[in-house]
């Protein structure tokens, strides 16, 4: 019973993501609040952010985390909602990771590099 | 009937009348009573207006499981269900539970509902044979008071019949099958833990429940399938990380 196991897995990894993501969540807003105070431009957040590893390493985990979770809660509603199990779904889901992942970091490394 | 006063107006009752396939609903104006249950309306209707109604029920006093049916959109135990709780305007609407396929009128095919406990490994296998002495389980260990919270379930249906994800993926086990999975999974003599875990676990199993809670919310006898299967998913869960699943 090979999918019994890999769905407690995939259920523990959404587990631990969400976990992930809340946190992430709520300090992204929170500094997200507090940099914006008096208006933002480009240039200053691209000031704040370049060479700024820590943020890299923050968001590079809050899209990994997304890239995680979102995957396995959109093939859970492909096979609630439109019927689409099996080995198609997962791998649309697993391309949307990737995708997500892809470009995720892109943008982290664009705003931090 | 005849002893208990009649009130003014009759109930309007719209009752299921066909299979899964097809079917209507037909009107009956049943005579009101003090105290009256849902099943005392299905019944009237079936000895003094329509013998060729067909609905099940056993114990009438919420013991057996078998009088679960849809009442006014809502999974419901008839016999204990009084009309004037759920009918304050004089309007029924009786259908057979969802969720289940129906053979005729009110009467649904539970056969599907009882293999998924098979399914779940419901069965208790203990170690001890008839010469052995009893089994000593503390009362208030931690596992039998988990055991406690969900073994009052009459199998009803109501639960099962209320369940979202059993509608989404007919293969879900369901709440009442897995609710008996973890009352065995608690119970400390039993044989069989590692096959339960396997056979709950997965998309047909524990980890596919959203906790919305119409199961938890719906139970007639205040159980909450929920629970278990949230301790069922921990469970599961950790020994799939450990790769013992
Ligand atoms: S008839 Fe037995 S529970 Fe209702």
């Amino acid at each position: 019973m090979t999918s019994a196991i890999t769905q407690a897995r995939l259920w523990y990894l959404q587990r631990i993501s969400a976990m992930l993501l809340a946190l992430c969540v709520l300090v992204h807003l929170a500094v997200m609040i507090y940099a914006v105070r008096g208006g933002l431009s480009a240039a200053e957040i691209l000031g704040r952010t370049r060479g700024n590893w820590f943020f890299g390493g923050f968001y590079a985990v809050f899209v990994l985390a997304c890239a995680v979770h979102v995957p396995i809660g959109l093939a859970t509603i492909a096979a609630e909602w439109l019927g689409w199990r099996g080995r198609s779904a997962g791998m649309a889901a697993i391309l949307c990771g990737g995708l997500i992942a892809g470009m995720g970091l892109r943008a982290v490394y664009g705003v931090v590099a | 009937m005849a002893t208990v006063p009649e009130m003014k107006t009759d109930l309007a009752v719209n009752v299921w009348r066909g299979n899964s396939e097809r079917g209507g609903f037909t009107t009956f104006a049943v005579p009101r009573h003090d105290s009256q249950t849902v099943l005392d309306v299905v019944t009237h209707i079936q000895r003094y207006l329509d013998p060729t109604l067909s609905y099940r029920y056993a114990c009438r006093v919420g013991m057996c499981g078998s009088c679960a049916m849809t009442v006014n959109g809502k999974a419901r135990w008839t016999c204990r269900t009084s009309v004037a709780k759920v009918a304050a305007d004089g309007q029924l609407e009786i259908a057979p539970l969802d969720n289940l396929p129906v053979i005729k009128d009110l009467a649904t095919d539970m056969s599907g509902f009882f293999d998924k406990w098979a399914r779940a490994k419901g069965q208790f296998k203990g170690p001890l044979t008839r010469h052995d002495d009893f089994a000593q389980v503390a009362p208030a260990s931690k596992e039998r008071l988990a055991a406690n919270a969900g073994i009052e379930c009459i199998g009803c249906g109501i639960c099962y019949a209320s369940c979202d994800v059993v509608t989404w993926r007919a293969d879900f086990l369901g709440p009442a099958a897995l609710n008996r999975a973890w009352t065995l999974v608690n119970d400390v003599r039993d044989t069989q833990q590692p096959e339960r875990l396997n056979a709950v676990a997965g998309d047909a199993g524990c980890h596919v429940c959203h906790t919305q809670g119409s199961c938890a919310e719906r139970c007639p006898k205040q159980i909450a399938p929920t629970a278990g299967i949230a301790g069922l998913k921990r469970l599961t869960a950790r020994a799939a990380m450990r790769g013992e699943l």
